[in-house]
């Protein structure tokens, strides 16, 4: 087993950091349009609906891209917000957490909209018969309801994070130490000679988490379905 | 309560249209199913607004398209009872009573926790999941919770649709004694004449989707009774005690001997028309154990019999006969006469609160 050198363990612990900040930033969005969604009916529903979804079927380059095109120094975003207020968000980790939330955010609208469609519109109704304000129904009824969605689609949602790399290469760059998440850290053992091994043990370590991550996926759905 | 309602709604090719005010305490809607009374209830609770009109409950507009006001739902103090129990899942039985009680403002909360569980007879499951109750014991328990939020209108949309057989008369009798113990007003919704009767004593008749007009229960069932094989008569007795084999009790001020059939005495029963007989003169010595003098006080066409009404003292009794019989009897308002009923012929339905 070759060593692992400062710059690999800070990639393992920054692909954690960034995957769990995508995803704890991503639920609260998440839940709203997955609510949304399910709930409400407006104008405009199919095309949020395809916005939401469109990061599925698009390639994560060019995901990556148009965020870079959007949160540059140029971009309308980075130029007219974010430069202003002195934030720098490009080739930074935090770059690398917003191309991550951007691409597992359908995966976690998804599997949160599945379990809200399944709560029956009547009990929302009882509810506010019963004095409870929408606020007040959606803490009570709607999230414990959904709940098995919301933590399955926060797990999915992290374990796409651990993956990522396309959208994170392109807004965030490959700096060891600094956004070098394990994908990329991979990619360059790849690259580079005598870079198998390293890459390998990588490889390893990215497999252990994934595995770690889908038994307790698997584990929370069977006591979800038992406590039903 | 008092209840105005002028409301319109086009939903696709279905017109809604209701005027109509009512003042009392037991209102009935009664009307064929897609007839229109959910889309009325759902009017009420505020769930669906009219397409243009007013709602108001004792003077308090809830809805009015010409000012646009339209109270929420969970502000007008509505409770509601649907045809499932629609209870919370994730809740326990005492978390899903409390729901609405702790919602309540204080100043409203008068008819408290045990009180509801007593009458309802649900203390023992408590601390259950309602995914292991009973279909009766859900509906209980939903009906507990509704009447928990203390609010100043029930409304209950079919309750009893989707119960077995079996277990509709025990819950109309929950239902109907919980209502009657905390003398809250309600609208009971049903296309069952017999519920209808028990629980109602004005009733809002509906029929695609207009309110076709107000009447009693006794002109309800009389209306009815082509639709539902004749006319039946709903008695309310009174403290039964068992002599021999059979239970005797209190009507007005008759004595009334009804056979034990073995379980526990009920106090509501039902008498088919058809199976009282009329005598002008006292057969002396027959084997029906209930021989009631009364006077006739109307006499109305049921097709092929007519329907002698007799008054009994303070109550009401309606016997069927064929027109022959009655021509032959010379049956004619203001005649005494004799009516004869089995002690086997009673029905029972459930023991309901003592009036």
């Amino acid at each position: 087993m070759p060593e692992f050198s400062h710059s690999d363990y800070l990639a393992i612990l920054l692909s954690l950091k960034i995957s769990l900040v995508a995803t704890f930033i991503s639920l609260p969005l998440g839940f709203t349009v997955a609510y949304l969604m399910t709930f409400k009916r407006f104008k405009g529903k199919v095309a949020l609906d395809v916005l939401v979804n469109l990061p599925l079927t698009l390639p994560p380059v060019v995901i990556g891209y148009l965020l870079l095109l959007m949160l540059g120094q140029n971009g309308w975003l980075g130029k007219w917000v974010l430069q202003p207020l002195g934030i720098k968000l490009i080739f930074t980790w935090k770059a690398a957490v917003i191309a991550t939330a951007v691409v597992g955010f359908p995966l976690m609208v998804r599997s949160i909209r599945t379990n809200m469609e399944m709560i029956d519109r009547r009990l929302i109704q009882v509810s506010r018969t019963l004095g409870a304000s929408r606020f007040d129904g959606i803490f009570t009824i709607i999230i414990p309801l959904s709940l098995r969605g919301i933590i399955a689609g926060s797990i999915l949602m992290f374990a796409r994070g651990l993956g990522e790399f396309g959208a994170t290469i392109i807004v965030a760059g490959n700096i060891p130490g600094v956004t070098q998440t394990i994908p990329l850290a991979i990619y360059e053992y790849v690259s580079s000679p005598k870079g198998d091994s390293l890459a390998m043990a990588l490889c390893s370590v990215s497999i252990a988490i994934s595995v770690i991550v889908l038994v307790f996926y698997e584990w929370f759905g069977r006591k979800m379905i038992k406590r039903k | 309560m008092e209840l105005r309602v002028s409301a319109k709604k086009q939903l696709g090719k279905f017109h809604f249209s209701a005027d109509f005010e009512i003042k009392g305490r037991k209102i009935g809607i009664f009307g064929p199913s897609g007839s229109g009374k959910s889309t009325l209830v759902s009017f009420i609770a505020g769930f669906r607004s009219p397409d243009n009109g007013s709602i108001s409950l004792d003077g308090e507009t809830l809805f009015d398209s010409s000012i646009g006001i339209n109270i929420a739902p969970e502000h007008r103090r509505i409770g509601m009872v649907f045809q499932r129990s629609q209870l919370f899942p994730h809740l326990s039985v005492k978390n899903n009573l409390l729901y609405g009680y702790k919602r309540c403002h204080a100043i409203y909360r008068k008819i408290k926790p045990d009180e509801v569980i007593d009458v309802m007879q649900i203390g023992h499951l408590l601390k259950r999941g309602v995914s292991n109750l009973s279909g009766g014991e859900k509906q209980r328990v939903a009906i507990g919770r509704a009447i928990l939020s203390n609010p100043r209108l029930l409304l209950m949309d079919e309750p009893l649709s989707a119960i077995d057989e079996s277990l509709k008369l025990q819950i109309i009798s929950y239902l109907k004694n919980t209502c009657d113990v905390f003398d809250i007003p309600y609208l009971f919704i049903s296309h069952t004449l017999l519920e209808m009767r028990i629980m109602a004593d004005q009733i809002l008749s509906i029929a695609g989707g207009y309110v076709k007009g107000m009447v009693t229960a006794e002109e309800l069932a009389r209306g009815e009774m082509r639709n539902s094989g004749g006319y039946t008569n709903l008695l309310n007795f009174t403290g039964p005690h068992r002599v021999s084999d059979v239970y005797e009790y209190r009507w007005g001020n008759q004595d009334i001997f009804v056979a034990n059939n073995g379980g526990p005495p009920a106090t509501l029963f039902e008498l088919p028309a058809r199976n009282v007989i009329l005598f002008k003169r006292h057969p002396g010595m027959v084997s029906t154990r209930n021989f009631l003098k009364g006077v006739v006080t109307g006499i109305f066409d049921m097709g092929t019999t007519v329907g002698v009404e007799l008054q009994l003292g303070s109550k009401k009794l309606v016997a069927e006969v064929t027109k022959k019989a009655a021509s032959q009897m010379d049956i004619k308002i203001g005649l005494e006469i004799f009516a004869a009923v089995k002690a086997l012929a009673f029905k029972p339905l459930f023991r309901s609160r003592e009036p």
